[in-house]
């Protein structure tokens, strides 16, 4: 019984289809991810502008992300913007959209916790040493807020990761699902969803796992220095 | 001067959203799928034997069967869209797909939001008992225990038509069918999909009653309004039903689930016809 869970994993092209499906998570996370980074430090700039509109827009961006279940946002740009506008967006499109606005947010917000993190005196101790303004930015500023980011910023990739399992619910065809059609095919076999869950699990482990590793040893190697 | 070009943005950005609405026409009619070249359907993907995904990475089953037909009577390629039960309206309220073959039971109120085309398939209620002492008859369970489901379409119709039939409930199908392995009733019953394929898993039971009580019934469903698309998919289950299609369907697709002895004709409809 258990042995036949296993086998139907490696059963026609099931085990292709799982790894096809763990490829589409992963390019789903990976442009997010990119794009997150990208849009995450403007936004940051912008939290900290002298604008009290442009402060308030982020203010009411960020708490939208942060109370708005994904999956309803998902939904929302999938099903809401084709009956709402007649856009009618595929469901990768719509799932890298709502990561990527879910992402800057909270890319923003950690890069604006990391740079506000870094003591006032440092800038003014180096203007008295005679640094100009791109000095104290290249030497001082950049290189602790990088460091301070970093670990935070890994973190929140391996979370957007994880949130790509939503996707399957408009369309996309990502590892969960082929896990799901393949424990569909096998209704009758119950140890079939174990084996399944369990190998889409060791997928996830595998991918999260060594970046989770890179944040820890990255953090205390800093922090000791 | 501020104020009036925010004033302005804001007209603007609201006459963008309305005209964008106005656009949203929505469903595809009959003409624009045959422009296209190409019809979507919505079909589940992990419900074996209804719709599901095989080993080979191919859609297969009841409803699969039936689209793969209809795109090719109308001269079109398929492209599936694969759904899951609780966002089937959805995707015909969005204008995701043409039509919906996700094995969609008709109900007055999912009428309300779609389009329901003529039925393909019915769901009754079943009876299943031990082959020892089978129940082929409704009149024969009179006085004896049957096992039924909280909440399930079998307990409301045994107590509304049958009071004298002694119910065992249990709350989960599960310890339902647990249930009568241990001999705690005399038969049980709930949708006749179910016990049929049960009875098949489970030899020494056999379903002595494959069709009773009010019938549910599986329709192809479109966008509401969508009338070229209904009247053509109506048309085309009267024609299909002339060549006995559904039946050559439940062969290829269901037999192997519901046994050699099981009656076809417990399900599958021909031509629209219950």
């Amino acid at each position: 019984m258990q042995d036949l869970g296993i086998s139907i994993l490696f059963k026609g092209v099931n085990f292709q289809r799982l790894l096809l499906g763990l490829w589409v998570t992963l390019r789903i996370a990976l442009i997010t991810i990119g794009i997150s980074t990208a849009l995450g430090l403007l936004f940051g700039l912008l939290m900290m502008s002298r604008s009290r509109a442009a402060r308030g827009f982020c203010r009411v961006w960020l708490e939208i992300v942060r109370f708005m279940p994904q999956l309803v946002l998902l939904y929302l740009v999938y099903f809401g913007f084709a009956r709402l506008f007649g856009w009618n967006l595929e469901g990768e499109t719509s799932a890298i959209l709502v990561f990527s606005f879910w992402g800057t947010a909270e890319m923003g917000d950690l890069f604006r916790g990391a740079l506000t993190s870094i003591p006032r005196h440092q800038r003014e101790s180096a203007a008295a040493l005679g640094l100009t303004k791109a000095q104290i930015n290249r030497y001082i500023l950049l290189p602790q807020t990088a460091r301070r980011l970093l670990p935070q910023a890994i973190n929140l990739s391996t979370r957007i990761i994880k949130t790509t399992a939503l996707v399957k619910m408009i369309n996309v065809t990502e590892v969960l699902k082929v896990g799901q059609q393949i424990i569909g095919q096998f209704y009758r076999e119950p140890s079939v969803a174990f084996w399944v869950y369990a190998t889409v699990f060791l997928m996830y482990f595998l991918i999260c796992w060594p970046i989770s590793l890179l944040a820890g040893r990255l953090e205390t190697r800093w922090s000791a220095g | 001067m501020k104020r009036i070009v925010s004033i302005a943005a804001l007209v603007l950005a609201l006459t963008l959203i309305l005209s964008a609405t106005a656009l949203a026409d929505g469903f595809r009619t009959l003409d624009e799928i045959k422009e296209s070249g190409k019809i979507t359907i919505g079909l589940f993907h992990d419900k074996k034997p209804f719709g599901y995904v095989d080993e080979n990475g191919e859609f297969q089953g009841y409803d699969v069967y039936l689209a793969r037909r209809l795109a090719e009577d109308l001269g079109v390629e398929l492209e599936i869209v694969a759904v899951d039960a609780p966002n089937r309206i959805e995707f015909l309220q969005s204008f995701k797909v043409d039509v919906i073959l996700a094995n969609f039971t008709y109900t007055a109120e999912r009428a309300e939001q779609v389009d329901f085309a003529l039925p393909y398939m019915k769901v009754a209620l079943g009876v299943v008992s031990p082959d020892g002492a089978l129940i082929t008859d409704v009149e024969q369970l009179k006085g004896k225990k049957l096992i039924v489901s909280k909440g399930t379409t079998a307990e409301t119709f045994f107590e509304q038509n049958y009071p004298e039939v002694q119910l065992v409930k249990y709350d989960s199908y599960t310890d339902a069918y647990l249930g009568l392995l241990d001999g705690r009733g005399d038969a049980l019953s709930t949708d006749n999909t179910e016990v049929l394929a049960w009875a098949i898993e489970n030899p020494g039971f056999t379903v002595g009653i494959e069709s009773l009580g009010s019938l549910d019934t599986i329709n192809p469903a479109v966008s509401k309004g969508n009338e070229t698309l209904l009247s053509w998919i109506n048309e085309e289950l009267v024609k299909l039903g002339e060549e006995n299609f559904f039946h050559a369907d439940y062969e290829a697709t269901l037999r192997e689930t519901y046994g050699e002895n099981a009656d076809a004709d417990a399900l599958v409809v021909e031509g629209g016809v219950v």
